[in-house]
């Protein structure tokens, strides 16, 4: 039995669904979500060498930043805006910046990170600021999470530019797009 | 076509990757690149770069601590 013209209209039109659906779906299998959740000077060079691995590689790259990892992404100083006084407090006790976080395991009060960064110094180890410049210019996509912002008393001013704010769903419309998502 | 050196020596992990998709982005196609690293994680790397990215590793030789890989842009 010969197909009709209109038989044959639709099975292309069917076949060319198809085709767009398999290209989609395939370049959402080369996306990596992250969630960078830690504070950790040690947490932050492995999720930021990960993530400009993975933007070498031609990966679109995705990091949620939250609660404590928002240390890796603050601005050496932060702004002057008003901040209540629990804010103050909070924002007192943390690391701002990569520069200031401390390590998970033998901070030594401090002087692991410096040791650490001495140590990557001299094995030609790229630094944390230098690695998260170069994610950005990769075209990392960084969101911070605007409930742990609120929390610790940290506004948009106070983080590196190009940063975006998102809650759950952003991460998660990220993660549920992505065929990797990672906890660091 | 050219082919260009890429001199990783003293390079650690991400860099050598890092500047290799720098290079081969801004290369046309069948571009050769010679790329030379003492990080022995290099030849692990260089070989997944190439097979994610769908560039060609057309050889990786060692000479002492080097590791030579030759890439080809797809």
């Amino acid at each position: 039995m010969e197909a009709t013209a209109l038989e044959t209209t639709e099975l292309n039109k069917r076949v060319h669904e198809l085709e767009q659906r398999v290209a989609e779906l395939s370049k959402k299998n080369s996306n990596l979500t992250m969630v960078l959740f830690s504070g950790d000077f040690d947490c932050a060079m492995a999720a930021f060498i990960i993530a400009n691995g993975a933007l070498a590689m031609g990966k679109e790259v995705t990091m949620f930043v939250t609660f404590w990892g928002l240390d890796a992404i603050k601005k050496p100083v932060l702004s002057k805006g008003e901040r209540g006084f629990l804010e103050k407090m909070v924002l007192m006790m943390r690391h701002n910046g990569p520069d200031k976080l401390a390590t998970s395991q033998m901070n030594f009060g401090g002087i692991g990170p410096k040791l650490f960064r001495y140590m990557m110094g001299k094995k030609n180890v790229e630094s944390l600021p230098s690695l998260i410049n170069m994610s950005v210019e990769f075209g990392l996509k960084i969101i911070a999470c605007q409930m742990s912002m609120d929390l610790m008393g940290i506004k948009k001013e106070d983080l590196i530019d190009g940063v975006e704010i998102g809650g759950v769903a952003a991460f998660l419309g990220s993660s549920f797009d992505s065929n990797t998502t990672l906890f660091i | 076509m050219s082919k260009t050196e890429l001199n990783f020596r003293g390079m650690s992990c991400p860099m050598p990757i890092m500047k290799t998709a720098m290079a081969l982005k801004k290369a046309a196609s069948g571009d050769v690149f010679e790329a030379v690293a003492d990080d022995p994680a290099f030849e692990a790397d260089i070989r997944a770069w190439t097979k994610e990215t769908g560039n060609i590793l057309q050889g990786v030789s060692k000479e002492g601590k080097d590791t030579i890989a030759v890439i080809v842009k797809k």
